[in-house]
């Protein structure tokens, strides 16, 4: 656990880096602050017992350090409301006991972030957490330390999607996993997940996932360890709506879900099996997983991802913990377990954020990532543009990345409304910098890209909005699936999270025109990642290029599509 | 080829992003009170109480056309502690009277799976009848949702 004086060490810090911004240049606030923050402090950690737990998660291909700005809304409903992940800036801080302004804070927390990222840089850089990696395993030894992949590792970027994963694949394998769980990985496709899974060298768990013809498991749902003497269960779980955030045809003969009842069998067959210990390796989301803590028994560890909230320490919900390790390779969460009689009996826990400019990379994994990089290397930092504004996308209902995409849509495929998907996944680019590819694909990495024109009539529309709405804002999670709002471009709406379907989305009208949407009325509308097969239209990475090339400066109003009431 | 509820709706309605279900296109659905009227019907005009027959089933159907649902009953299959049937409703189809499992002693279990088609998100209900005459209900909401936009 992060201790209180580690959060004030932190602290400090970060006193010192701001207190001297207002006198100082960026660079000298950065040196300073880089001085008093070590690779030392970062891996200070109240060893425990004989098992630690290593999860790193939703990495969604970042080999390089990034800038990641964590989301400024992210309405909790139900027994969610105001309760972790759902605090976002302040009321994040205050919760934790961080001090504004530390690199925690920074690490977490929206809260002054522009100012806080050029005071401590980009977050991190799978070199980077080779070395921290590394060095947990040489200091608690490698038979007490199971790493374990959480998921979304293979897809979003430039060079995952030219390797088909592979890039991801061949550096992932030096961090060597003990375990991973996936979501993203599917839309590679059937064939291509099982040609990786063969490769990799550790297991691919999935406790949920069935073949469609006699709903008999596909993949291995366990997989038992020994770890500093302790027998050790990691079960896994698949992102639960797969075949229906992303394209079913993909991989049409298999079966997701949450499956509780699957998974309260596989426990029990574990500790049946001898485990002293069960660890939930998981991809269904925080809530999802919060909730299951609840219904599922003999579970002691959840490390949960997909939402991509980071929380500083486990919470413990019922007999188990839960952690949730970020994304983008931001952090690198660790849990130390003690055992005696086959039951844990102690614990800490604690979130290590990878700064980039703190940590020295580890020299084997360096390599590597330069070397699979190498040919698309002079493509990823081809400039296409530049930007006047902060472009992110995390938020419940927008983010200015979507922004820019929902305005290219619209201009490009000559459309009247545009849709982008509430992806969680995308880096940050501060403003005044240059727009390259890479960061162009850090948003659009897909294999189902194609930017579709059609006719939608404003009944369709509500429906959509309110389909994808309940998904968000479900008061029961398990009907939630994770991801955000649908974004749109060139029509406003109000809504309220907290009502039923069908009760949330009001007030739709046309932004030029101030019009309300006709319900019966057709609207041209462009939008992309469709999960449907066939979709025509060009690929969004295409037609973004163009219309970021073409307009040469990003630099768009403020977003004002979505009122939100009653929260 | 394996044509699915989402590509049957893209090829009717031209490739559409989403998979937009025929909301305006339905046939007169059974009501809530329909089905009850059925559960009535097999319970002698009293509720069923909850417990000892579960219902399984996805809680976001992957595919509305064919939705794989499973029930078991908590029963010795002795004399004295038998189920007799299982009957399943879907609250919101045009037909809600899905499927009834017959039991015997000899089926050693009270347990079925089958697949059905869900026109839209309803409520799927279990009824279990025990030889005694007493009954038995489970419910589980299944949602049928028109196209994703989760990350």
């Amino acid at each position: 656990m992060f201790s209180r004086r580690e959060f004030l060490q932190f602290g400090a810090v970060a006193g010192l880096a701001t207190s001297m911004s207002s006198g100082f240049t960026g660079n000298m606030t950065r040196a300073l602050a880089q001085q008093k923050l070590t690779q030392d402090d970062l891996l200070k950690f109240d060893s425990k017992g004989q098992i630690t737990l290593l999860h790193f998660t939703d990495v969604h291909a970042q080999l390089k350090p990034i800038y990641f700005r964590p989301p400024d809304t992210n309405i909790g409903v139900g027994a969610f409301e105001g309760i972790p992940p759902h605090l976002v800036g302040k009321e994040f801080l205050s919760h934790f006991g961080l001090q504004e302004g530390s690199p925690l804070a920074y690490a977490h927390t929206m809260d002054d972030y522009l100012n806080l990222a050029k005071t401590y840089g980009k977050l991190g850089g799978l070199d980077r957490t080779s070395t921290l990696v590394k060095s947990i395993r040489a200091d608690r030894g490698d038979d007490k330390v199971l790493f374990l992949d959480g998921g979304d590792t293979w897809q979003g970027s430039y060079t995952s999607l030219k390797t088909n994963g592979q890039d991801m694949v061949d550096c992932m394998k030096l961090l060597k996993p003990d375990a991973m769980v996936g979501h993203w990985e599917f839309t590679f496709g059937a064939e291509r997940v099982q040609e990786i899974i063969d490769d990799m060298g550790y297991a691919f768990l999935a406790s949920n996932i069935v073949d469609t013809s006699w709903e008999e498991p596909v993949f291995e749902s366990t997989a038992m360890f020994e770890r500093g003497g302790v027998k050790v269960a990691v079960i896994g779980q698949a992102m639960p709506y797969t075949p229906i955030a992303n394209p079913q045809w993909m991989f049409p003969e298999w079966s997701f879900g949450i499956r509780p009842e699957k998974l309260q069998e596989n426990v029990d067959k574990a500790r049946a099996d001898g485990a002293e210990v069960v660890v939930l390796l998981s991809h269904d989301g925080f809530d999802v997983d919060q909730k299951l803590a609840t219904v599922v028994s003999g579970i002691d560890v959840i490390l949960t991802g997909h939402t991509h909230d980071s929380i500083p320490k486990v919470l413990e919900i019922d007999n188990t913990l839960v952690l949730s390790s970020g994304s983008h390779g931001k952090y690198l969460g660790r849990v130390d377990l003690e055992v005696s009689g086959g039951k844990v009996t102690g614990f800490s826990s604690g979130m290590i954020p990878v700064f980039s400019d703190v940590i020295s990379p580890d020299p084997e994994m360096a390599a590597k990532i330069d070397e699979v990089r190498a040919p698309y290397e002079a493509e990823c930092n081809r400039v296409i543009g530049r930007t006047e504004q902060m472009l992110y996308r995390r938020g419940n209902f927008n983010g200015t990345w979507d922004d820019v995409i929902c305005q290219g849509l619209i201009e490009e495929r000559d459309a009247e409304i545009s849709l982008s998907p509430g992806f969680r996944w995308g880096t940050t680019v501060l403003p005044g910098q240059d727009i390259t590819i890479d960061d162009l694909y850090n948003q659009t990495s897909m294999n189902y890209p194609n930017a579709y024109r059609l006719e939608f009539t404003g009944q369709q529309l509500k429906d959509i909005l309110e389909d994808v709405c309940d998904n968000l804002f479900n008061k029961d999670p398990f009907y939630q699936q994770g991801g955000d709002m649908v974004r749109v471009g060139g029509m406003s709406y109000t809504c309220a999270p907290k009502e039923e379907i069908g009760n949330r989305i009001s007030e739709m009208k046309m932004i030029s025109t101030g019009e309300a949407i006709d319900a019966s009325k057709s609207y041209v509308v462009a939008g992309w990642a469709s999960v449907n097969e066939d979709v025509e239209g060009p690929p969004i990475y295409d037609l973004m290029e163009k219309y970021i090339t073409e307009k040469k400066v990003i630099d768009l109003p403020q977003n004002e599509t979505v009122r939100v009431i009653g929260y | 080829m394996n044509i699915t509820r989402r590509q049957a709706l893209v090829l009717s309605a031209g490739a559409a992003a989403f998979a937009v279900a025929g909301l305006n296109s339905t046939p007169s659905f059974a009501s809530a009170e329909d089905t009850e009227k059925a559960i009535m019907a097999i319970s002698g005009g009293k509720m069923p109480e909850t417990g000892k027959v579960t219902l399984t089933a996805p809680e976001i159907a992957e595919n509305g056309n064919t939705v794989p649902i499973s029930v078991s009953v908590d029963s010795a299959m002795t004399e004295g502690d038998l189920v007799e049937s299982v009957s399943i409703f879907a609250e919101g189809n045009p037909n809600p009277d899905v499927v009834t499992f017959n039991f015997t002693a000899l089926s050693g279990a009270a347990s079925a799976t089958t697949r059905m088609r869900l026109a839209k998100t309803q409520n799927v209900i279990a009824v279990a009848k025990m030889a005694d005459g007493s009954t038995y209900m489970d419910k589980k909401e299944v949602k049928v949702t028109i196209g994703g936009c989760g990350g």
